[in-house]
């Protein structure tokens, strides 16, 4: 196997009245086709760990290179090209446009993309959608749906040009525990059936159970790596 | 773009009432931009046509813009002796063989003409005595210039061609003197010429003062009374484009030396005062749009606010910055387009309104309506002033949208 994303010795601090470290010479590589949780206690960094490794930040210090190509010396612009062509995301609240429908959603990135035209989209969205299990609710507004079908929708936005890697962000902190289970399966399934990379951040232990390797991080600090499975 | 128009559409919609305020206001501001501007182009309209078809296009006087240059002054322009009590040569005044310049400046193209020699006289009728202003014309060339023949209310200019000792007058001077058509009046001038002349026409064009000060007889009579012979001391002309009038003075005043002044030249200063009154103008009415836009800036700011989290999440899905800015951009312009398509409308159909109101000043008979002028630029002007000052007002929400920062939206976001 290949790593797709690798950090090296990445820091990150945040500066002010009191200046905080959120992340301090954090190295990591994953490698394509694995999943891998991020662990650890309420506040020690492992959502900035993600958005550093996401680039929707910037680190401090170190590098983080996305498919060998060190993304220190890119712009906003790249890095939105980057986050658009490369990366999906899925966060723990969905976070879906309330006003467009499910399939809109969907559609989004593509048509933003740009590769394909308006028919493709809506098919690509539909067969993502259906992959998912959720094609039946297409048409609907997010609002009509169930907090596991929200966030099934948003596992298939985070899908729609075809990531290398999909980054979720606590995915099941907000559902109950078979909606748990299903989304916990669908990111699984990605990795063996699609040959995605999955980084999740996660308190649950059952969800960090199925990951191929999982990552502590304390006081901003990668400490312990171990073996999963 | 489609995917960005598709949000900003979205965006207006959730805040529907919002947007049909920001939306009324633009429609507002269009439709007054537009009937205001048309009634003062309107009325600038009528002014300039009553300046220009009443008054000569271009005069040319009996003088000389710049003093005449002596001849020891062209022989020794260096010269250091002066020559002083320099007697100037007594002649009648005018303008010298007026009859070649005359034909000079009829030979030019677009142009009518009329020789007048004018000055002033003492008019004398049953004990009552007036100073007016007598004008000696050609009535055959002088309808061709002035509108004179269409302000005769009794008698012709015909009657007066037809009459060596006829004399046209105002209504006014008629009242005073109790003067109608067939009285028999004494002319006295300046030269000392006393004679006696019969009325043959009556004029009125509502301006008092010319009414009552202004006498027409023919040349040949002017010239004699005022012992002036074979002079004019000025030319009429007007133009079938009167817009050149500048243009065409200069160049028969560079032709034939005497000083010749356009109707644009002669109204500078209402020119002037036309022009500030535009600016007055269209600053009020800019304003209703520029209030307008305040509106539109505040629905816009309170989408971004209410909208941070998406934005939030569409640049964390890789739309960029320029992007964003584009989606409030548009939202900007939805507004303005639309807007100012009803706009228009509303404002068309206010001219329409207002080019039927029917006035009737006090004093005045006859029924007068606004004068209301509108062309293509006015319209293309209100629309663009309107999209102008919505893509302003959407330009400051747009950039603080632009430089939302995902990472402390989703930090931040329960």
């Amino acid at each position: 196997m290949s790593a797709v994303l690798r950090a090296e010795h990445v820091t990150r601090r945040l500066t002010g009245d009191v200046p905080v470290t959120l992340i301090e010479d954090a190295s990591l590589e994953v490698e394509r086709g694995e999943f891998v949780c991020i662990m650890g206690p309420s506040g020690s960094g492992k959502s900035s760990l993600l958005y550093l490794l996401g680039l929707l930040d910037v680190p401090d210090e170190g590098h983080v290179l996305l498919d060998g190509q060190n993304t220190s010396r890119f712009g906003e612009s790249e890095l939105a090209n980057c986050r658009l062509q490369r990366l999906g995301y899925v966060f723990q609240y969905h976070f879906l446009l309330a006003e467009f429908t499910v399939r809109e959603n969907v559609t989004l990135p593509m048509q933003r993309l740009g590769r394909l035209s308006p028919a493709q989209c809506v098919d690509r969205a539909n067969a993502l959608l259906e992959r998912l299990g959720v094609a039946d609710q297409a048409a609907k507004r997010p609002h009509q749906l169930s907090g596991g079908q929200r966030q099934r929708v948003a596992i298939a936005r985070a899908l729609a040009n075809d990531p290398l890697v999909i980054l979720a962000d606590e995915p099941t902190g907000n559902l109950d525990s078979a909606s748990s289970a299903n989304v916990r399966q669908i990111l699984r399934d990605l990795t063996k059936a699609m040959d995605k990379s999955v980084i999740a951040v996660t308190h649950d232990a059952t969800f960090a159970a199925v990951a191929d390797r999982r990552i502590e991080i304390i006081d901003g600090r990668i400490h312990t790596p171990s073996d999963g499975g | 773009m489609q995917i960005s128009l598709a949000v900003a559409s979205t965006h207006l919609r959730s805040r529907l009432r919002a947007t049909l305020v920001s939306l009324g206001g633009v429609v507002l501001g269009v439709a007054f931009f537009l009937a205001v501007s048309s009634l003062m182009r309107g009325s600038e309209k009528d002014f300039l046509k009553r300046l220009i078809d009443n008054n000569p296009h271009i005069t040319v006087y009996d003088e000389y813009r710049l003093p005449e240059v002596q001849p020891a002054q062209l022989l020794w322009p260096d010269g250091a002796v002066q020559v002083s009590h320099v007697k100037p040569r007594a002649e009648p005044r005018g303008i010298r063989a007026y009859r070649e310049k005359l034909a000079f400046v009829e030979s030019l193209p677009g142009i009518r003409v009329a020789p007048v020699l004018t000055d002033s006289a003492v008019l004398l009728f049953a004990g009552l005595q007036q100073g007016v202003t007598i004008s000696g014309i050609v009535p055959a060339k002088m309808k061709t210039v002035t509108t004179l023949e269409e302000k005769i209310v009794e008698g012709s200019l015909d009657a007066l061609a037809a009459d060596s000792n006829g004399i046209v007058l105002g209504t006014g001077l008629a009242q005073k003197f109790h003067l109608h058509l067939g009285s028999t009046v004494s002319v006295v001038t300046g030269a000392g010429t006393n004679h006696g002349l019969r009325v043959v026409g009556l004029f009125r064009t509502g301006n008092a003062s010319y009414d009552e000060g202004q006498t027409f007889v023919l040349l040949k009579r002017a010239q004699a009374l005022l012992e002036r012979p074979d002079r004019v001391n000025r030319f009429v002309i007007q133009l079938d484009d009167a817009t050149t009038a500048r243009n065409v003075a200069a160049q028969i005043e560079s032709s034939i030396g005497y000083k010749s002044v356009s109707w644009i030249e002669a109204s500078e200063d209402i020119l002037s005062l036309l022009l500030v009154r535009n600016i007055i103008m269209y600053s009020v009415v800019s304003a209703i749009l520029v209030v307008a836009s305040f509106g539109i800036y505040n629905t816009l700011s309170t989408i971004v606010i209410e909208k941070t989290r998406d934005i939030a999440i569409l640049k964390s899905i890789g739309f960029h910055a320029r992007d964003v800015r584009t989606i409030f951009l548009l939202e900007g312009l939805i507004i303005g387009c639309v807007g100012s398509a009803f706009g228009l409308v509303a404002g068309a159909i206010l001219m329409r309104v207002l080019a039927n109101v029917a006035l009737r000043p006090p004093g005045v008979t006859e029924i007068v309506h606004l004068p209301v002028w509108w062309g293509p630029e006015q319209f293309a002007l209100a629309t663009t002033f309107a999209l102008c000052s919505c893509l302003a007002a959407a330009y400051l929400p747009a950039q603080r949208a632009s430089r939302v920062h995902p990472v402390e939206i989703l930090r931040g976001a329960t």
